[in-house]
């Protein structure tokens, strides 16, 4: 059975758009490429496809992934290939949705608990970088950081330290809605603890007027070196940033 | 024309759903004004979710944009938590398309579809930056239009809407752009606005509210007359003659959030001569236009196509009336080339086997719910609002679909109707009753639920003379329809809130005098009053009496034959005397076929304007009895009842 994994962004107005209406943007997109999709067996079938890690709904990316299973008799040949299929899809899709590559790939781990850490551009709008990058300093040298979590009605402490691999402070960035803001780069451990960038927001920034978070890259550990799940040929940064 | 986008953007992250607000449809344009052209806002007041899927909406939009004259693009109300940030952060209602002001709009248009929405209206108005009142307006402001289904009597909202369309919008569009395009060549600073409204008033079909006169005697209106001598008496409604001619929406809004009715949505005919009298689009939409069944076909293939949706519904007033509609359907369902399953959903079903018939063959798969609206629960009473099943069809319909495997059924009714005994109310959990009986020969889980719905009486319809049940009296009649069910198992009551029902009694029969209590109920706070989380009887009932109207007068009491009702100088081409006779009949119970297969009433929806029906079928659909004449009085029954005396009008509780 063939598997196609397709990396895609979600950049600009798009972002607005919540789990649950991804999904639906994608069964129709996917209809109307008139792929051989497989589907699920009841009453309403629905394709067969696997969503990696949620993003928060608002915030974009630049690498987002899906697999999609074709039918047991697809033929191989009559598909495709990456390039072509990737601009045969990207018209289907809204704007601030381009599907970048597609692969065939083995069926193995699922994407998302095969993702071990995210990176992420944070703009922290209302915020100065003197200060961002002090409290990130602190942040980075202290050996514990606790932090109180509910989870089913229970709070515990946990300490978030080991879920923050990398955080940096890039300079001041502008925008029409505030005066002054900061560039944020960040690499987030997906495993327990595990550190949402809202909770790191709220650490580091509560005061901020606005945030723009935009996920980078999703990374996959193995054999000390990391890789994504579909690296691209090249890496122009946030050149495929559309203005909003 | 500065997009709004960068300050929206910023407040989105704070509110519900903030998907409403982003278009991004597939369909969408982004037009860029040009001078000369007319730019056209088209706001439905309400959620987006409830708005987008709107179809005249959309045929609207993209005619305007197809004129090389106009631009158009769409807005819709933005849900309370925005409201609020936008505000307190100073950013006016925008299009959802390209996201700028609605003020910097030609036009601010809305489609008005219920009468519950009116506070939206003035709300988006006020959030546009527009003086909510026209006489508050001038040259720099958008002129505000209306259209829809509720401005047949859109006397309460005479002093927000500068101009009201009546009828189809199709063609009626491309004349006010043209009208207006004049008037902005001609007056570039836009200095006089009565020029251009009195022009407007000259367009068939347009109805400018200023320029007419309102006289009272006492609490009666008088007249309603034109103030200068070149403006119409009677403003006649559009009809576009055959909708074969309009093949739109060409391409639907694909929304990337979920709505309602989030599917493919292809008209097959405009108008209904069933002839049920309560049902004002039924009354004001006549004659029955049938669009070609090749082009249903071609729209159906096209659409999916293009959207990717596996659902298309065939839209009309009843559509199991289509000439051929089961043709057409399995054709449909039949046609799922690409390897992928297509559905069809036809709302409005028709009670009766037929239907079920239809119905089984789409549902296939979706066996899960059928709905039914046979509206009254005894025979009698569906003769005096002339909803002609029989009990066999309705029985019929309901054994057919049990045994073809459904197991749920929805069934909708009216409480409240002309001459309602507590006998008709009660027949309504008898026939529920007996659903679940026959359904339980077939499958021990069937079950049914029940809708009730306070009857609101409508302008230009024969039950446009009838008080309206009070509050008390529908609430009454909801506990014994309470008691009566309390120990029948499978049947599940639900029932609209008879306060809401009030509100929209008095709205849709209202006059001028209204204007100050809608716009004081808005001011108090009242926004969203459908939704039943928002709504708030007390804000109505306080507003009315500051202004010292009487909820009874507007609401509760009979009308008499002689009395000037607020919409009587506009036209939907319904004779009065036809709409008075209907009425007098109802009262008798004495039914009236459906003059698509019989010889015609002289209604005058026809032959005031020149039109017919085009109906591809001679004959009425097999397997049903409504509209055939089948068992139903048509000459006035032997007890006769003078006329203009006193009738039980039902309502015990007044
Ligand atoms: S004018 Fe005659 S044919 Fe036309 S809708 Fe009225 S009754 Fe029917």
């Amino acid at each position: 059975m063939i598997r196609l994994r397709f990396r895609y962004t979600k950049l600009g107005k798009i972002r607005f758009i919540g789990h649950r209406d991804l999904a639906r943007v994608w069964e129709r997109a996917l209809r109307r490429s008139e792929l051989p999709v497989a589907s699920t067996e009841g009453f309403s079938p629905r394709p067969k496809v696997h969503f990696g890690l949620a993003l928060s709904t608002g915030f974009e990316s630049l690498g987002e992934y899906l697999d999609v299973d074709l039918t047991e008799d697809a033929d191989e040949a009559s598909i495709a290939s990456g390039p072509d299929l990737a601009a045969q899809v990207t018209p289907l899709l809204p704007e601030g949705m381009d599907v970048q590559m597609v692969q065939h790939i083995d069926r193995g781990q699922s994407l998302q608990a095969a993702v071990a850490v995210c990176s992420w551009r944070i703009e922290v709008g209302g915020v100065s970088p003197t200060v961002l990058a002090d409290r990130v300093g602190t942040l980075m040298s202290a050996e514990v950081v606790e932090m109180v979590r509910t989870r089913k009605e229970r709070t515990t402490e946990q300490d978030i330290r080991p879920s923050l691999q990398l955080l940096e402070v890039d300079g001041p960035v502008e925008r029409v809605t505030w005066d002054e803001g900061s560039l944020l780069f960040a690499e987030l451990r997906t495993a327990p603890p595990g550190l949402k960038v809202a909770e790191l927001l709220e650490l580091i920034a509560p005061e901020a007027v606005e945030s723009r978070v935009c996920r980078t890259h999703q990374w996959i550990e193995g054999d000390g070196a990391r890789q994504e799940p579909l690296s691209l040929a090249t890496h122009p940064p946030y050149a495929g940033m559309r203005a909003s | 024309m500065d997009s709004l986008w960068p300050h929206l953007e910023k407040l989105l992250p704070r509110v519900q759903k903030p998907a409403r607000y982003i278009g991004c449809e597939d369909g969408a344009v982004h037009p860029v004004p040009e001078p000369g052209q007319v730019s056209w806002l088209l706001v439905y007041p309400d959620t987006y979710e409830i708005g987008l899927p709107n179809q005249g909406l959309q045929i609207l939009y993209e005619i305007l944009n197809e004129n090389p004259q106009a631009v158009a693009e769409r807005s819709y109300a933005p849900w309370t938590d925005l409201d609020a940030l936008m505000r307190s952060e100073g950013i006016p209602l925008f299009s959802v398309d390209t996201h700028r002001s609605a003020g910097s709009f030609d036009v601010v248009a809305f489609n008005l579809s219920a009468e519950l929405t009116y506070t939206n209206l003035l709300n988006c108005i006020d959030l546009a930056g527009i003086p909510v009142r026209t006489e508050h307006r001038d040259g720099s402001h958008p002129l505000v239009l209306a259209g829809g289904h509720c401005t047949y009597n859109p006397e309460p909202l005479a002093d927000f809407l500068d101009a009201v369309v009546l009828g189809d919008g199709e063609e009626v569009v491309t004349e006010i752009t043209a009208v207006i395009a004049d008037w902005r060549q001609s007056d570039p600073t836009g200095g006089s606005r009565h020029e251009v409204l009195r022009a407007l008033a000259k367009v068939p079909g347009v109805y400018v509210p200023s320029m007419y006169h309102v006289a009272y005697d006492g609490p009666h209106l008088r007249s309603v007359t034109p103030r200068f001598a070149d403006i119409p008496e009677r403003v006649e409604k559009r009809t576009i003659a055959d909708l074969a001619d309009w093949p739109y929406p060409r391409r639907q809004l694909v929304p990337v959030t979920e709505v309602v009715h989030d599917r493919l949505n292809v008209e097959v005919f405009r108008g209904c001569t069933r002839g049920c009298r309560f049902c004002q689009a039924g009354m004001i939409t006549r004659p029955v236009r049938e669009r070609p069944a090749d082009q249903v076909r071609q729209m159906i293939a096209d659409g999916l196509r293009r959207t990717g949706y596996d659902e298309v519904a065939l839209t009309s007033l009843s559509s199991a009336d289509y000439s051929g509609i089961g043709e057409v359907v399995s054709d449909t369902v039949r046609s799922s080339s690409a390897g992928r399953p297509v559905s069809v959903a036809l709302p409005s079903l028709r009670v009766d086997a037929f239907t079920v018939g239809v119905a089984a063959e789409i549902g296939r798969a979706r066996r899960t719910g059928l709905t039914f609206a046979p509206e009254a629960g005894t025979w009698r009473m569906r003769q005096v609002i002339n909803k002609l099943i029989s009990d066999d069809d309705l029985y019929g319909a309901v054994e057919s679909a049990y045994s073809q495997g459904w197991r749920r059924m929805k069934l909708y009714f009216l409480t409240g109707l002309p001459t309602e005994t507590d006998e008709d109310t009660l027949g309504i959990a008898e026939l529920a009753r007996q659903c679940v009986a026959l359904g339980r020969k077939h499958t021990k889980s069937a079950s049914v639920t029940v809708s009730v719905g306070g009857f609101v009486p409508k302008p230009f319809t024969p039950f446009q003379w009838f008080g309206q049940n009070t509050v008390a009296e529908l609430s009454r009649k909801i506990g014994l329809l309470k008691d009566d069910l309390r120990r029948s198992s499978g049947v599940q009551l639900k029932w609209h809130d008879p306060k809401a029902t009030l509100v929209e009694g008095i709205v849709s029969r209202g006059d001028r005098r209204l204007g100050v209590v809608i716009e004081d109920v808005w001011r108090h706070g009242g926004l969203f009053q459908e939704w039943s989380e928002h709504f708030e009887l007390g804000r109505w009932m306080d507003a009315m009496e500051r202004h010292g109207l009487s909820p009874d007068w507007y609401v509760h009491r009979h009308r008499t034959e002689d009395e000037v009702l607020p919409w009587d100088h506009l036209s939907a081409g319904l004779h009065k005397d036809f709409l008075w006779q209907d009425w007098r009949d109802s009262l008798e119970s004495v039914g009236l076929e459906d003059c698509r297969w019989t010889p015609c009433y002289d209604c005058g929806a026809c032959t005031g304007y020149g039109i017919e029906h085009i109906v591809a079928s001679a004959v009425p659909p097999a397997g049903g009895s409504q509209g055939t004449g089948q068992g139903i009085v048509t000459a006035p029954s032997p007890v006769a009842v003078p006329a203009a005396v006193p009738v039980v009008l039902g309502g015990s509780g007044r």
